[in-house]
């Protein structure tokens, strides 16, 4: 959209003072452009094809066949294709397969909802100009700088881990956090919503926004807060919430670091992410025809996820700009 | 009487309003503060635990405050283990997302000048790519690209961490095509028309114009870089060549570790490259997402 207005009211300039300039102007562009915009684009065109493209045409093909990086060797292709016995294993054999398939739904659809409320429910509250609420965004945002470190991750296995941690003696519990297949997933499900800081500065961004006219109608013709809320902020903020659940169920599918230093899967394979599950069949016992396979499935599912939820979006996406 | 009484009630709502207000924020101060106050404390208690005893840690557990404050930990720590200090894993951790921003961050302003302000046939069609690419899981291309590099004999080296990264990163790119098209269009035709080259015009005109955005994109690229576990996991399998994470996560190795005030003081002291950055950056960070971030 906006090349192509920076492109009109260009060329209209030109029509208004120079035309023939313009015409030296087309003809120069129409014949260098094509070799300047491409060499100007080839990093990324170059390391496009190279480290997504290619990988991603090759994990299709490796898929599809039994290599295992310690015994066969890429130039010589002395694999063999087996047809869709990885998928096949993969879907009845593998019963590891599908406790991390049913970890990772368990964690995105608790960590990526609980994450949302709480990210728009503090941005709300510090959608305020009162006085030190600048103070208050970086506190609350604090944890999202940190969160992604190992060193957060050895912190929060450490004060849930111990049986006199921090978090048992906050609670008044003796809860075996890592042992109980009940509460495993917590662990790793707390450490996301801790990190709601980036949803919230969007949320903030969004709320902002909204013009105050709407909340003083609203509050003269005897709306209450939570009306307000949910036929103001509520349909304004949807193209946002929409932003944030795509992005952050992407994460969610994604997540590893986390998974590999807090639980590493315990107990029972509980809390053994997708991703957490490719890696150690690719980097741990190297059948990287079988890993390739179980992250293709991972890139449907994503695809799938992305599209229902763009799909769906003109159902419950209001754009202010619809209506004029 | 009737009169006095209305005139009174409405005085006395109007000393409750007022009485109200000062409640309100006093109610507001104390619950942000609190929850806030709850959201930094594990931050915190690792800040102190990297201050205590060992036998402090744990049997004073919910105390923010050490008995004696132990610094000595940082020392004992960074004399790290394997025969390797920190100091071999800051140098990693530095060569790692010094150049990685380096190089992800000029690829990334090159490219989106090519997509912003150059016509050339595709490029909608290479735009949406890239903007699609953003959205694929690393699992995908991760496997092939470690056979690739296995091949070339560059796993324990860094070409497999940095050469990726001369391509530019989608999001750095889509965010510099956002902030130079927020640029007016007058400068870079009147250099056109004195006889300045594309290229001339993004050296020239463009490039010294786009300090913020440029600044915001190494910020979170370096931060991003220095967090980054998986990548160096994968490929840096030495000692002598582990980043600052990849030797945390080894150092605190539950089976071994023993020394936790150590640990939680490497732990506090990898966190401080990156708030140091945060701190120092803060103006461009909230320019850079103001101006490109969201406006799209």
């Amino acid at each position: 959209m906006a090349e192509t207005t920076i492109s009109v009211t260009g060329s209209e300039a030109g029509i208004q003072k120079k035309p023939r300039s313009l015409f030296w102007r087309r003809r120069s562009r129409f014949q260098h452009n094509n070799l300047v915009g491409y060499l100007f684009i080839s990093p990324w065109l170059m390391g496009f094809l190279l480290f997504a493209l290619l990988p991603i045409v090759s994990s299709l093909v490796l898929s599809f066949t039994n290599y295992d990086v310690l015994r066969h060797h890429i130039l010589k292709a002395d694999w063999d294709y087996i047809g869709f016995d990885n998928f096949h294993r993969m879907f009845y054999d593998d019963f590891r397969y599908w406790k991390s398939v049913k970890a990772t739904l368990r964690y995105v659809s608790y960590a990526v909802p609980l994450r949302l409320i709480f990210a728009l429910a503090v941005a709300m509250l510090l959608n305020t100009k009162r006085r030190g609420v600048y103070l208050y965004r970086a506190a609350y945002y604090a944890p999202s700088v940190v969160g992604g470190s190992v060193a957060v991750a050895v912190m929060w296995r450490q004060i849930f881990g111990q049986e006199d941690g921090l978090i048992n003696a906050i609670l008044g519990v003796d809860i075996a956090w890592f042992g109980d297949p009940r509460y495993a997933m917590w662990t790793l499900i707390s450490l996301a919503v801790w990190q709601f800081g980036s949803p919230m500065l969007i949320f903030l961004a969004g709320l902002r926004q909204i013009p105050p006219e709407y909340y003083e109608a609203a509050a003269i013709d005897g709306a209450n807060a939570f009306q307000r809320f949910r036929k103001i902020t509520l349909p304004l903020l949807t193209p946002i919430i929409f932003f944030n659940l795509v992005m952050q169920t992407i994460h969610g599918f994604q997540q590893f670091t986390q998974a590999f230093i807090v639980t590493g899967g315990r107990p029972l394979d509980r809390t053994l992410l997708y991703p957490l599950y490719v890696y150690n069949r690719a980097f741990v016992s190297f059948q990287m025809g079988y890993a390739s396979a179980m992250s293709w499935v991972l890139l449907i599912v994503i695809a799938f996820c992305t599209a229902i939820v763009f799909a769906t979006s003109r159902y419950w996406v209001y754009y202010q700009s619809d209506e004029r | 009487m009737g009169v006095n009484s209305v005139r009174r009630s409405i005085a006395q709502v109007e000393l409750s309003k007022g009485q109200k207000a000062v409640l309100k924020t006093l109610v507001y101060h104390t619950f942000v503060a609190l929850i806030g106050l709850g959201m930094i404390y594990p931050i915190l208690w690792m800040l102190s635990a990297s201050l205590k005893e060992n036998a402090d840690i744990w049997s004073n557990v919910d105390s923010l405050i050490p008995r004696e404050i132990h610094l000595e930990n940082y020392a004992n720590g960074w004399k790290g283990f394997g025969d390797q200090s920190f100091a071999t894993f800051y140098k990693n951790s530095f060569i790692y997302a010094g150049f990685g921003t380096l190089f992800q961050v000029t690829a990334s302003a090159i490219v989106a000048y090519g997509f912003a302000r150059v016509q050339f046939t595709g490029k909608r069609f290479w735009f949406a790519l890239m903007l699609t690419s953003m959205m694929l899981p690393t699992q995908i291309t991760q496997i092939p690209q470690y056979i690739l590099f296995n091949e070339l004999g560059w796993v324990n080296t860094f070409y497999p961490l940095l050469i990726p990264r001369l391509g530019g990163a989608p999001f750095f790119i889509f965010m510099i095509v956002q902030f130079i098209r927020g640029i007016p269009t007058e400068l870079d035709e009147a250099a056109m028309i004195d006889g300045c080259t594309k290229g001339g015009i993004f050296f020239r005109i463009i490039l010294p114009q786009l300090k913020p955005a440029v600044i915001t994109a190494a910020i979170f690229s370096f931060y991003w870089t220095w967090d980054d576990f998986m990548t160096p996991l994968i490929y840096l399998n030495k000692p002598e060549l582990y980043t600052v994470s990849v030797a945390l996560r080894a150092f605190a190795d539950p089976s071994s570790a023993t020394d936790w005030g150590a640990i939680f003081a490497m732990s506090i002291l990898s966190l401080l490259p990156v708030f140091i950055i945060i701190i120092f950056f803060q103006r461009y960070l909230v320019e850079g997402i103001a101006t490109s971030g969201l406006k799209g």
